[in-house]
């Protein structure tokens, strides 16, 4: 019983990212990272982006400016696993008709369970950050290279809408090894998505927001009373002001970027919690 | 019975509400989703024992540590090594990423295949057996030998370090021929002047870990230079030291994006703008004097060259960057603690100019930062593959000692093309290993041309790639996550180290290692050929090449070499012992006449250049399927390539965003899409290399434009190699 009331008071896990934008080069690793690791299908022309599925997507910034003042900054897009104003109030799990994508109160991370889906993606419509993608046709892989696919991760079947999962095979894995070795605690090596392990520049960081020891916790700074708004001045959410209250922190010491982080007016400050922030 | 109408329609609705309200249609849907998800063509990976394999990536120069994650004998990923030797800070590139697409990839060459010609007299493909594909070479190779023309084969490899590379180096000597050739790399230009200034057989060292300063002149720092993982690391370390990068290209690159300083100088003027720093180094008396001094000959000399000629205002005009920021930026160089200049344009793939590399070494001279932490090192060349020099009979000496059909001091491949393709009867046949000139070569279509002419072309690719099409015989070689081999490190490594490539999995195809093919060939040519080549098969040979270090370096999967005993002495190996900083020699480069872009500019009025981008591999490795699949739409849309262009330039043209164009250049004419981007120079189009292949399958094959057709080769007055930046070109609305 003792042990119940320990974990009790403790504060559920909050897995999150803090992704530096300034050290980021745009290489798009992370990408290919994720494609390797989830079983993401490919085809010949994937120049088409609107059907190009990449749970992780590199974009690129612009600060609009002429040559020689030309600026440019990339900016990595997971899915940004909202919690809302309200935990557990993310914009595509409140429409979900199948429960297909749920929201785990006890790591924070959005679900998707292929099989329960049976695509009218609402999510897809619901989700400010495009990040869920549809199978339009089933996927094929070229002869010989169905050899390359991991067993711990489903090959998703037309007609369903897939997302970043933020590796929870990998959650999953380093849950049950915790487990069998006392139920102790999941340590931050063990538990990293393939994009923050593979990043050559560093520049994503994962862990629990909620544990001052990760790293993530130590820059995002995040206060949990104030839906878990950075304390970092560098940092910033996409598309603040909708409440969607995400768990992908972007950081960057440049105004523009920071700027680009929402559809700010010219006189508004970047970061400023606007009107939704406080009624959800 | 009769039905009346009100019966038939109370009956009709009420069935259909009937169902309705019946579990019927949403079981019914249930199931359909089930059905629809079901297909038995959606793979279901089988599960099994999860065990890692480390390994060396062999992909690119950078050579990074690999982790292999397998199930049972499958591999599934590949990740980075953490904190090891070879991948000091973990994490792995994207390329690397995609290594298991090339593995299990489709368009690989399934075993030894022979061109005949079918019934229609076209050529097609048979397999063959490894024993006879042997037989079928070393019969070639006898007869040339018997008629005395030993000395008409040639081999051209990737490149040549390593045991693999020099067996067939051994074969090509024992044989008796002049003809070894490798891909050209900026690593022939470093050399150059690594052995002309400081009388160093080697290559370059770049210590940008220590560096505080960078200085880049137009090197992809953080888009694959050299060794890419390590360069983005050291990026951001100085970065975080609060370091200074500056890059100086035409180009808003990813690395000049995240350079605190941006020279857009004029493509080709590179050379004069390091020239013009110097001349403020040398004027404000900011150059290292101890070092100078001390440790230099040729100074005076130098510095009347430069005082005369380079002035900062002379050099605003021919560079397009204002005397004062030329100043500015000379001046920080030479106040940084640990300055280092980068010479190398992209991702090194091409040789470049001579002038501009020894104007990029006489600044890192000025500051002093040579062999010295932070600074340029000189490497010396690795010598632990020490074989007894190969048995040459009569003819295998003469062959050996003939004048080389390229004609000039240093091998150079385009020369020797040339040569080929003026004068076909003096090359019968040529072996090609790891390296894929007739697309990856400026002027690619004249490579593939000379190509044609040869008699007999074999090629150990294990991908059917453009010069493997046009092979008569391919002995496919094992992949890297399927053999054996030593790698030493190049690429401006700052310590000799040796990588260990271990094979992840069993062999997917009949393919059989390069260096059993050479052993096997030398072999069955007899005599002292087959003497120069004691051992049994390759592994024996690494083995015994690698001698005491082997176990270490199968246990820790890296040697690496003791540095060296750092001394106050420099270590110069010139005649003086000094550093030469001006002689006849480089008094000649420096003073050269930059050639100029190909093309009549009244004709051709834009300039376009090629630029590297870490999303696409250009040389030897086709782009896999994930790295086309993460190439922005502004790249590659459809089938079509973009050039990109400053708005500016397009509005002169009348293009928009998106529209379709004919660009042209002497070497070619190709339908493009246009890309605005404010972040390059006006009146210069750049475009993408390492898109554009003919050969491979529907992933690669056919998408977008290959620049080597449009660009051709510029010879270097000095070196002789390859030192074209941009071609004239021309753009109109399609």
């Amino acid at each position: 019983m003792k042990q119940t009331q320990i974990h009790n008071e403790q504060p559920p896990r909050r897995y999150g990212m803090a992704i530096d934008v300034d050290k980021c080069t745009g290489c798009g690793s992370c990408m290919v990272a994720c494609f390797s690791e989830n079983n993401v299908p490919f085809k010949q022309d994937e120049t088409d982006k609107l059907l190009s599925i990449t749970w992780m997507r590199v974009y690129q910034l612009t600060n609009g400016k002429t040559f020689p003042h030309t600026e440019v900054a990339y900016l990595p897009r997971p899915c940004q696993h909202c919690a809302g104003q309200h935990e557990g109030h993310s914009p595509c799990v409140s429409v979900c008709p199948a429960t297909a994508t749920d929201y785990s109160a006890d790591t924070g991370i959005v679900s998707q369970i292929y099989t329960r889906c049976f695509g009218c993606r609402y999510c897809m419509g619901a989700c400010p950050y495009h990040a869920r993608y549809f199978n339009w046709w089933d996927p094929v892989w070229p002869d010989g290279m169905e050899k390359y696919l991991s067993p711990n991760v489903s090959p998703r079947m037309r007609g369903v809408v897939e997302k970043c999962s933020f590796c929870f095979h990998r959650y999953q894995m380093a849950r049950d090894k915790a487990y069998t070795e006392g139920g102790r605690k999941v340590q931050e090596a063990e538990y990293q998505t393939a994009c923050a392990q593979a990043c050559p520049a560093g520049a994503i960081v994962f862990g629990d927001l909620n544990d001052p020891s990760h790293a993530v916790n130590q820059i995002v700074k995040p206060d949990a009373h104030n839906h878990y708004k950075s304390g970092n001045p560098r940092a910033f959410r996409l598309l603040e002001r909708l409440g969607t209250n995400t768990k992908v922190y972007y950081l960057s010491s440049r105004e523009w970027v920071r700027r680009s982080g929402d559809n700010y007016r010219a006189d508004e400050q970047p970061g400023m919690p606007g009107a939704a922030a406080q009624h959800g | 019975m009769k039905l009346s109408r009100r019966c038939f329609l109370s009956f009709s609705i009420g069935g259909a509400v009937g169902t309705a309200l019946s579990p019927l249609p949403w079981k019914l849907t249930d199931d359909l989703s089930i059905w629809s998800q079901n297909w038995p063509w959606t793979p279901v990976p089988p599960d099994g024992e999860s065990t890692y394999v480390d390994s060396t990536c062999m992909l690119c120069p950078g050579h990074c540590g690999i982790r292999v994650r397998k199930i049972d004998q499958r591999a599934v990923k590949i990740e980075g090594q953490e904190n090891t030797v070879l991948n000091p800070g973990g994490g792995v590139c994207l390329l690397g990423l995609s290594g298991l697409q090339l593995l299990y990839s489709p368009t690989r060459v399934k075993g030894p295949l022979r061109k005949i010609k079918d019934d229609k007299g076209l050529p097609k493909w048979e397999s063959i057996s490894w024993s006879l594909a042997i037989e079928e070479v070393a019969k070639q190779l006898m007869d040339l030998r018997a008629q005395g023309r030993s000395h008409t084969v040639a081999s051209l490899v990737g490149q040549e370090d390593g045991t693999v590379p020099q067996l067939l180096k051994r074969l090509i000597k024992a044989y008796g021929s002049p003809h070894f050739y490798h891909m050209p790399s900026v690593e022939d230009t470093q050399g150059a002047v690594l052995s002309l200034s400081q009388g160093i057989d080697g290559f370059v060292g770049l210590d940008v870990e220590n560096a505080d300063y960078i200085l880049s002149f137009g090197s992809a720092l953080l888009d694959g230079f050299g060794s890419p993982l390590r360069m983005m690391r050291a990026i951001n370390r100085l970065k975080e030291q609060k370091g200074t990068l500056v890059q100086i290209e035409p180009r808003l690159s990813n690395t000049a994006a995240k350079a605190d300083l941006w020279l857009a100088a004029k493509p080709g003027t590179e050379a004069d703008l390091a020239l013009g720093m110097a001349h403020v180094l040398i004027n404000q008396r900011r150059f290292n004097e101890d070092f100078i001094y001390n440790h230099t000959e040729g100074f005076e000399l130098f510095a009347v060259m430069v005082r005369n000629s380079y002035t900062p205002e002379a050099v605003a005009v021919t560079t397009g960057i204002d005397a004062a920021t030329i100043t500015q930026t000379a001046l920080a160089f030479a106040a940084a603690k640990r300055p280092l200049a980068i010479f190398g344009h992209g991702k090194g793939q091409a040789p470049g100019s001579m002038r501009e590399a020894a104007a990029v070494n006489a600044l890192n001279a000025l500051v002093g930062n040579i062999n010295r932490p932070g600074g340029l090192h000189a490497m010396p060349a690795y010598d632990y593959i020490d074989w007894p020099a190969p048995f040459l009979d009569g003819i295998a000496y003469a062959g050996f000692n003939a004048k080389r059909v390229d004609g000039s001091g240093t091998p150079s491949v385009h020369r020797f093309f040339e040569a080929v393709d003026a004068a076909p009867e003096k090359l019968q046949l040529l072996m090609i290993a790891e390296a894929n000139p007739s697309y990856s070569l400026t002027g690619c279509g004249k490579i593939k041309q000379a190509i044609k002419k040869i008699p007999f072309v074999v090629s150990f690719s294990s991908f059917m790639d453009e010069t493997a099409m046009q092979a008569d015989l391919i002995l496919p070689n094992h992949l890297y996550l399927e053999r054996w081999e030593d790698i030493p490190m190049r690429a401006g490594a700052v310590r000799q180290t040796v990588g260990l490539c271990r094979p992840v999995v069993a062999p997917q195809q009949n393919t059989q290692h390069l260096g059993d093919t050479v052993i096997q060939i030398a072999k069955a040519l007899k005599g002292t050929v087959a003497q120069s080549f004691p051992w049994d098969n390759y592994y024996a040979c690494l083995k015994q090449t690698m001698g005491n270090q082997w176990q270490d370096m199968n246990a820790k999967g890296a040697w690496e070499k003791e540095p060296a005993v750092v001394s106050p002495e420099p270590g110069f190996k010139t005649e003086s012992g000094k550093l030469v900083m001006m002689n006849e020699p480089l008094k000649k480069i420096l003073g050269a006449i930059v050639p100029a872009p190909e093309g009549d500019e009244k004709k051709f009025p834009l300039q376009l250049v090629a630029y590297d981008s870490i999303r696409l591999s250009s040389g030897y490795i086709g782009n896999p399927p994930f790295m086309n699949k993460v190439l922005p739409d502004t790249v590659l849309k459809g089938n079509e390539g973009f050039v990109e262009l400053n708005p500016e330039t397009a509005g002169k043209l009348g293009l928009a965003e998106g529209q379709s164009a004919i660009l042209t250049t002497p070497h070619g004419q190709v339908k493009v899409r246009v890309h605005l981007n404010h972040g390059i120079m006006p009146g210069l189009l750049a475009m993408a290399r390492g898109l554009g292949h003919t050969a491979y399958d529907g992933y690669l094959s056919g998408k977008g434009v290959n620049t080597n057709e449009l660009i051709g080769p510029v010879e270097d007055p000095a070196s002789g190699l390859d030192a074209a930046w941009g071609i004239q070109a021309i753009l109109a609305k399609a």
